[in-house]
């Protein structure tokens, strides 16, 4: 089911949460709603579900207008963030529900063997009898995505779905959510503040601030092509630099990169801590070296720069350098926004 | 380790415990256990028989009956009521919700005879709707609907106030998942909200017939205690007093004394299943890691 919204614009009170988003999802598409907190991503996802009127615009499901169309009968399937199982119904009993007060008459044995199915896809075999106060915080989840699964519905909502999760579960449920996404094809679209999981898992980025559309795009087009310094800090560690782009290349004290398309003057010059080499001599970016923390996979230097700036670096692990060691950074690559 | 060589902490050394324990022993024993002995004594104190005597007289036989029919009538409505306030104040934002809020407590904190006085003026000959109310022939004060109103005005908080610190805690998601999964609203009610709530509304309903069935403050302003015709059992049992006949006044005053004792049993049963406290385990662990069973029974 293809999903669009078109200029939707929802205010509360004063606060205008969202500022007219257009948006198309392809049927089929599992794409990302990413931003910070208070960005409107959350209550995007719940108008598209009908859990809040739009003020304005128009949301389409295919070629039907489901503005008004009240979330009862709009057949999406909503995951919460913290799954709102019912509490006093067995696991089975709440992946029942929908099917047993849905318009659509189903026997008992059929609605026991759409359960068992269900079970089985979300590997909760077994567990069919607890409680949701006696399964694990994954589990709940899973059994919160079969329970909105059971009804077939057209549209698959999720709310942080990994949000209330530890971080080695959340990176299972991640790669499990893909699997199940790929084997049914249904539309989903999901809202994070966590960039690395909206990569992770998204055919398709969307990334959202102060209730207007920034950029989207492939996590690709995203990552390589950040169209703005708020998306290039959104998406990861960035250092910032102050630049001077003259004829198309940015300079900062020791050192320039190319910034094509950039118009001539003070810029602002954006480098990922893995876009920065280390030489503990020679020509480049001054810099003293604060602090070293040690990671499995690289080390890290704080360091600082001659304008009392400081920024970060990965450097190889088998690199020598320790805290008051002085050196020269170059620039390998970086993002460049004009501040004129 | 032996318990009495561990250094006391602040008010803990034994001489403060056991004063201050044999000091609350003393007062529960004067305030609360020796009014309760002398009640059931004096009902028995002219014998079974003359208690029996007591309770079947035609008067008092009446009052019991108005009393549990007034329960019968209020007790619902101010149910229906307050799960309707609470409801509305947990599930909808609107204007004058704290508003609301702060009505639906005024009678707790009003004398309930200023309650019934305020009914004479609203009802009464001279008062609000009364010329109307006579010339329609309905009897509102001194009857029935007087005492049911007087009651109700008492008792409508207890319900709500049970409920909306429950349902604020619990939110909207479960009702919002409900109606995505395609229930209608009645049905969301019926299935998802009312079990989460059940102890504690249940809870409110017994609080909320104890008091009905005590009332006596509104009650006896608005039903002109007219014996063996308005007059309820806490009425009745002023009235006995006053007529000097002690052993019927006490049997009257036994038999609230035996409501209070089954609404308190009946509150303690209900507090084990977590009525009456806002944060409820069984609901709180939906949202936490999986280590507590405990609200796990259906």
């Amino acid at each position: 089911m293809k999903i669009t919204l078109d200029n939707v614009v929802k205010t509360f009170d004063t606060f205008r949460a969202v500022h007219g988003v257009s948006l198309t999802i392809g049927s089929g598409e599992l794409v990302a709603l990413l931003g910070p907190s208070g960005s409107g991503k959350t209550t995007i996802l719940r108008m598209v579900a009908g859990l809040e009127y739009a003020d304005d615009g128009r949301i389409l499901f295919g070629d039907e207008d489901a503005t008004d169309i009240p979330v009862r009968e709009r057949g999406v399937g909503f995951v919460f963030q913290h799954y709102a199982l019912f509490p006093h119904m067995t696991v089975a009993q709440n992946i029942a529900f929908g099917m047993k007060v849905s318009k659509r008459k189903r026997s008992a044995a059929e609605i026991d063997a759409r359960v068992t199915e269900l079970l089985a896809l979300m590997r909760l075999a077994g567990l069919g009898d607890r409680f949701p106060a006696q399964i694990s915080g994954g589990q709940r989840q899973r059994v919160a995505l079969a329970r909105a699964l059971a009804v077939d519905p057209k549209v698959l909502l999720l709310d942080e779905p990994f949000g209330a999760l530890d971080a080695n579960v959340r990176r299972d449920l991640r790669r499990w959510l893909r699997e199940i996404h790929d084997e049914l094809g249904i539309t989903t679209i999901f809202v994070t503040h966590d960039q690395e999981e909206a990569l992770d898992l998204a055919d398709r980025v969307v990334i959202l601030n102060e209730g207007r559309i920034v950029q989207e795009g492939t996590p690709e087009d995203v990552c390589r092509r950040p169209g703005s310094a708020f998306v290039t800090r959104f998406l990861g560690d960035a250092n910032r630099l102050v630049a001077e782009v003259r004829d198309g290349r940015a300079h900062v004290a020791g050192g320039s990169i190319d910034a094509p398309g950039v118009p001539d003057g003070r810029a602002e010059l954006f480098a990922r801590p893995a876009d920065l080499d280390w030489a503990s001599g020679g020509a480049g970016i001054e810099a003293s070296v604060l602090r070293v923390i040690d990671r499995p996979e690289n080390r890290r230097l704080v360091v600082r720069l001659p304008d009392g700036v400081t920024a970060e670096l990965d450097v190889p692990p088998e690199t020598q350098v320790a805290a008051g060691d002085s050196g020269a950074l170059q620039l390998r690559r970086a993002s460049v926004f004009s501040l004129a | 380790m032996n318990a009495q060589r561990k250094p006391p902490r602040i008010g803990d050394s034994p001489a403060i415990r056991r004063i201050l324990i044999a000091f609350v022993l003393f007062f529960g024993a004067i305030l609360v256990v020796a009014p309760l002995v002398v009640i059931f004594t004096q009902a028995f104190s002219q014998g079974f028989a003359a208690f029996v005597a007591n309770i079947v007289h035609p008067d008092t036989r009446h009052a019991i009956l108005l009393t549990v029919l007034t329960a019968l009538i209020a007790v619902p409505l101010n149910t229906a009521f307050g799960v309707a306030a609470a409801w509305a104040i947990t599930k909808f934002d609107f204007r004058g919700k704290r508003a609301l809020i702060v009505l639906i407590e005024i009678p707790f904190s009003i004398s309930p005879i200023v309650a019934g006085v305020a009914y004479l003026f609203v009802y009464g000959l001279q008062g609000l709707f009364g010329p109307a109310l006579q010339s329609a022939d309905i009897k509102i004060l001194f009857a029935l609907p007087g005492i049911v109103l007087a009651s109700m005005f008492v008792t409508a908080p207890f319900v709500a106030r049970e409920l909306i610190p429950l349902m604020q805690a619990q939110g909207r998601d479960l009702e919002e998942a409900a109606t995505s999964l395609g229930a209608s609203g009645w049905r969301t009610f019926l299935s998802v909200t009312l079990p989460n709530i059940r102890w504690a509304l249940l809870y409110g309903v017994v609080l909320c017939n104890a008091r009905v069935m005590g009332e006596f403050g509104a009650v006896s302003v608005v039903s002109g205690n007219i014996r063996g015709q308005t007059n309820t059992l806490p009425l009745h049992v002023e009235l006995l007093y006053h007529d000097y006949n002690t052993a019927g006044a006490f049997a009257a005053a036994s038999i609230l004394t035996l409501l209070a004792l089954v609404t308190i049993v009946a509150k303690v049963l209900l507090e084990k299943q977590g009525a009456g406290r806002a944060s409820r385990p069984a609901l709180a662990a939906s949202t936490k890691p999986a280590a507590s069973t405990e609200g796990a029974k259906p």
